[in-house]
């Protein structure tokens, strides 16, 4: 004990050893609690919302999941239209920013002179910064009525006649619906998976890329052929990472989906999603039923964004595997 | 023979300019829409933007008065979340980075923060609401921090995490060799060595952290006058703006477009700031 | 440096706590947004007035029910009321705090507010789904001044559960007996037909941009939104235009004295000049309060209001209670709150 005293002049080997073993041992002891702890947060938030749930799902069984009434005075709750409108919404935000995001990841990476890389590239992803109630009052004050008054009557007109994809399109120019939510998500998730893109693109080694210019090869085919082959379970991976955004969504999409529990083969009409009928509700569900019904909502949206996820991370590890290598 | 190789190559030529054309279209596309969401706030809210925003209080329908009690609110809980979330993703960070390098644990850990990275927000609102709300009996400012710090906590983990890997392998050895203890290696030589890069951390939560709403919703609450108790409901910026932009009253309106405006800058700084940050250090390791 | 900052945050922090205190009888209220508006005047005024801080949070009718049940709150307000025997069940006392209206708009070229005339049927056969152009014979023939155009009915209504909703149908369901059978009532239901938009404000900003839209939102709404308001005929078979007036003329022929706890709706009023979708915002306390100085100061902040907060609601558009009801709670008071 007098040795581990700091005042205590030289220290004896075998005692400052002891000493600095149990600090070790303490320090690592409270970084792994630290590190259990975040497990932990996941393992509660989960079992909160399970929990909360129990009831609809002991209810309702696996009719919860297949039933599209969702009557709050009968107490009858199915979840599968909102779970319809959310799936159906992130795709349509895939389905933009995929392709946009991809030519955002080529421009900062290929194209762009150096000097103009990194401004854009902060500019992209200043757009995952700004807070998604900014995005959910644009949506409502300015973006729907303008989509509703010079475009989708436009879209209804043209696109609405189409064969086969015509069901899409056709429909009453309101405004607001899923093809709205979804265009507000993907403007929300493509500084996502430009970023994720970019990062991996980088990531191919010169050499390889010069070899291939050398051999005659044009920007695109380098990029086609070498770059996204190189880099696809990335690529994939960040893809996935932004659907997990888009599905989790809250406020924005509230704000502009129209939130209607109909299932409509038309993009034009209304829908509503897993978050936005909880946002919507939950405040107001007095019925423990309803509320345990919500609360068995949030847990479906867990497990779904759950999946998304691990497939995006299992994706996204497998490149820095190979960076390993 | 020779003239189809060259009308080949033209179609290559061509195919990959016009991919490339395609692709700084999608820059601008992207831009587009940045432009648009920023241009919308600040003619809605700049106009609006005055000293009294920041000195009175969120007065009733049609009067006169700030935010000032909403700015202070947010400002002490979300230091607050970040002061409860930092040692806690900096020491989950050094576990994962130093010790579990490689471990079963370890890789479950980075696996489920990168998880609670991207959870929606609205399910740590409602798990603070049943962990902290529910016992204590009300809403408050604690329970507020708590929920956001719930928010900031993988971003940390993830940042230092990062970031301690990034530290040279030599260093540590070099200071092992000399007998000094790991816990004195982890926090004298290497947390200063990736201490750029865990500031950059915080700040990113900070900035994730300053414009949630759903967590706060059923935790913090709002006031409408200035509290300083951490206790009782508090004041805070997003919820005062939803409240107001959901109201009909004009002056209400006005309000909440300029505390959008004030959010949105604010994040958007911080951005700036550890993003500049981030690239020297980059810039030094290379 | 880190360590440092976290110093000066931690101190900054330690302060903000120590700062608070001798605030003994601040009381926490939350619930309906309806009254929202008027409560942070009526806060603030009383505040100047007293130096007692009442803090009301709009989270919802639902959530402020919630919220007093689970005891998180000092009082919890509500626009539905709450049955006798579930107030009994929870220990809860209920009283009105002010009155306002529920109003029907429209979105159509060339018809002004309160021009477009609607009885109650009419109205629920919109909401049903049943009449589909604005040009239908059943509603030309109540407006045969107006020239309707052959546009498509957009019905808006609510997306979130609320207090508006519970009122709005509550009348259809008086008015027509179709809706009473099938979409029934509460503070949501199953819609036949139509979009919902977030909030008053959500189905002001819908209707407003749907040409052939038709909403239904609070008074206030449609005037700072300089929306279409509808003319509605009562029950006693008249013309009426929402306003302060038929408002109040609804809650003074309003039957307060054989409510019990004040459960009343006061929609589809009888009386010559009453507004058939008025609306009361009730709020509920604890019989026996844990800490009774909030209780009293709950109740005291009431008092001031029914005494000092008239002119205030007016301005606002919400219509005071009439004085005779004011008696009335204040009796109810001391027979039930301890």
């Amino acid at each position: 004990m007098n040795a581990a005293a700091p005042t205590a002049g030289p220290l004896v080997p075998e005692a400052r050893a002891g000493r600095d073993a149990r600090a070790d041992a303490l320090f690592r002891g409270l970084v792994t609690t630290a590190g259990i702890f975040v497990l932990l947060a996941l393992v509660g938030a989960a079992l909160s919302m399970a929990w909360g749930g129990r009831e609809a799902f002991a209810r309702f069984g696996f009719g919860f999941f297949t039933s599209s009434t969702w009557d709050v005075g009968a107490g009858e709750f199915g979840a599968l239209v909102p779970i319809f409108g959310t799936v159906v919404t992130a795709t349509i935000a895939l389905a933009i920013a995929v392709p946009v995001s991809f030519g955002i990841a080529l421009f900062l990476t290929e194209v762009a002179p150096p000097w103009l890389r990194t401004p854009v590239a902060s500019a992209i992803e200043l757009l995952a910064g700004i807070p998604s109630i900014i995005y959910g009052m644009w949506g409502l004050f300015v973006l729907a009525p303008y989509l509703g008054e010079h475009v989708y009557p436009w879209v209804d007109e043209h696109l609405g006649k189409l064969p086969v994809v015509g069901a899409f399109f056709a429909g009453p120019p309101l405004g607001i619906g899923m093809l709205t939510a979804g265009l507000v998500l993907a403007v929300m998730v493509i500084p996502f998976i430009a970023s994720v893109m970019r990062e991996v693109f980088l990531t191919v080694p010169t050499r390889l890329k010069e070899s291939a210019y050398a051999l005659g090869s044009t920007t695109w085919e380098v990029v086609w052929d070498i770059v996204l082959p190189y880099t696809r379970s990335a690529v994939i991976g960040g893809i996935f990472l932004g659907l997990g955004r888009a599905l989790g969504e809250t406020m924005a999409v509230t704000f502009v989906i129209g939130n209607a529990y109909a299932v409509s083969a038309s993009l034009l009409e209304p829908g509503t999603s897993i978050a936005s009928a909880i946002a919507n509700e939950f405040a107001e569900a007095v019925d423990p039923l309803h509320r345990s019904a919500l609360l068995a909502l949030g847990f479906v949206l867990f497990l779904l964004t759950f999946v998304v996820l691990v497939i995006a991370r299992l994706m996204l590890r497998q490149l820095k595997r190979r960076e390993g290598t | 023979m020779g003239d189809v190789a060259e009308r080949l190559y033209l179609r290559r030529r061509i195919t990959s300019v016009v991919a490339l054309v395609m692709s700084a279209a999608a820059a601008m596309f992207g831009l587009f829409w940045l432009v648009w969401i920023l241009w919308t706030t600040i003619r809605k809210g700049l106009p609006n933007l005055n000293a009294a925003l920041f000195t009175q209080m969120t007065p009733p329908p049609n009067e006169p008065g700030g935010i000032a009690n909403a700015l202070f609110g947010s400002l002490v809980i979300s230091l607050l979340a970040i002061l409860i979330g930092t040692p806690i993703g900096v020491a989950a960070g050094t576990y994962l980075a130093e010790y579990a390098r490689n471990r079963k644990l370890g890789e479950a850990i980075r696996f489920v923060n990168d998880i609670l990275l991207s959870a929606p927000s609205i399910v740590l609102g409602l798990f603070v609401y049943t962990l902290v709300v529910l016992p204590t009996g009300h809403f408050s400012a604690a329970a507020g921090a708590i929920a956001l710090a719930f928010v900031a906590l993988p971003v940390i983990v993830r940042t230092t995490d990062e970031m301690l890997r990034l530290v040279p392998a030599a260093m540590r050895e070099a200071a092992l060799s000399l007998g000094i203890p790991q816990w004195k290696v982890t926090v004298q030589v290497l947390y200063r060595a990736a201490l750029p890069g865990i500031v950059t951390g915080v700040l990113l939560a900070l900035a994730r952290i300053s414009g949630e709403t759903a967590p706060l919703l059923f935790t913090a609450y709002s006031n409408q006058f200035w509290s300083t108790d951490l206790t009782q409901p508090m004041a805070n910026v997003p919820m005062v703006v939803f409240q107001y932009a959901m109201s009909p009253y004009d002056s209400w309106n006005a309000m909440a477009w300029a505390g959008a405006l004030v959010v949105m800058v604010f994040v958007l700084l911080l951005g700036l700031v550890a993003r500049a940050l981030l690239l020297r250090r980059k810039m030094s390791h290379e | 440096m880190l360590n440092s900052i976290k110093l000066r945050i931690a101190a900054l922090a330690l302060g903000a706590t120590l700062a608070a205190n001798a605030q003994a009888t601040d009381v926490t209220g939350a619930g309906a947004s309806f009254i929202f508006p008027v409560m942070t005047k009526w806060s603030a005024d009383y505040a100047k007035a007293s130096g007692n801080k009442v803090n009301y949070q709009s989270i919802g009718s639902g959530g402020g029910i919630a919220q007093i049940k689970a005891g998180t709150v000092d009082f919890g307000s509500s626009d539905a009321p709450l049955p006798p025997d579930e107030l009994a069940a929870a220990g809860l006392a209920q009283f009105p705090s002010a009155i306002g209206g529920v109003v029907p708009v429209v979105t159509l070229a060339g018809v002004a507010p309160g021009q477009l005339r609607l009885t109650g049927p009419v109205l629920a056969d919109i909401f049903l789904g049943k009449l589909t152009k604005w040009n239908d014979p059943a509603i030309a023939a109540l407006n045969p001044e107006l020239k309707l155009p052959e546009q498509r009915i957009t019905v808006v209504h609510r997306s979130d559960g609320s207090g508006t909703t519970f009122n709005f149908v509550n009348y259809l369901a008086k008015v027509s007996p179709e809706w009473k059978q099938k979409p029934g009532e509460g503070t949501t239901v199953v819609w036949p037909t139509g979009i919902g938009g977030k909030g008053n404000e959500g189905v002001a900003a819908y209707v407003k941009q749907i040409k052939g839209g038709i909403g239904y939102v609070e008074l206030s709404y449609a005037l700072q939104n300089k929306m279409s308001y509808v003319s509605m005929q009562n029950a006693a078979g008249k013309w009426v235009q929402p306003n302060d007036e038929s408002f109040a003329a609804a809650a003074a022929s309003a039957d307060w004295k054989s409510a019990q706890d004040f459960h009343l709706v006061m929609t589809n009023a009888p009386g010559d000049a009453s507004w058939p979708i008025a609306a009361t915002n009730f709020i509920l306390v604890y019989k026996q309060p844990k800490d009774a100085a909030r209780g009293k100061a709950v109740t005291d902040f009431f008092t001031w209001v029914y005494a000092n907060g008239r002119e205030q609601a007016t301005a606002l558009h919400y219509v005071p209670l009439p004085e005779a009801l004011v008696a009335q709670i204040e009796a109810y008071w001391a027979a039930n709150i301890k």
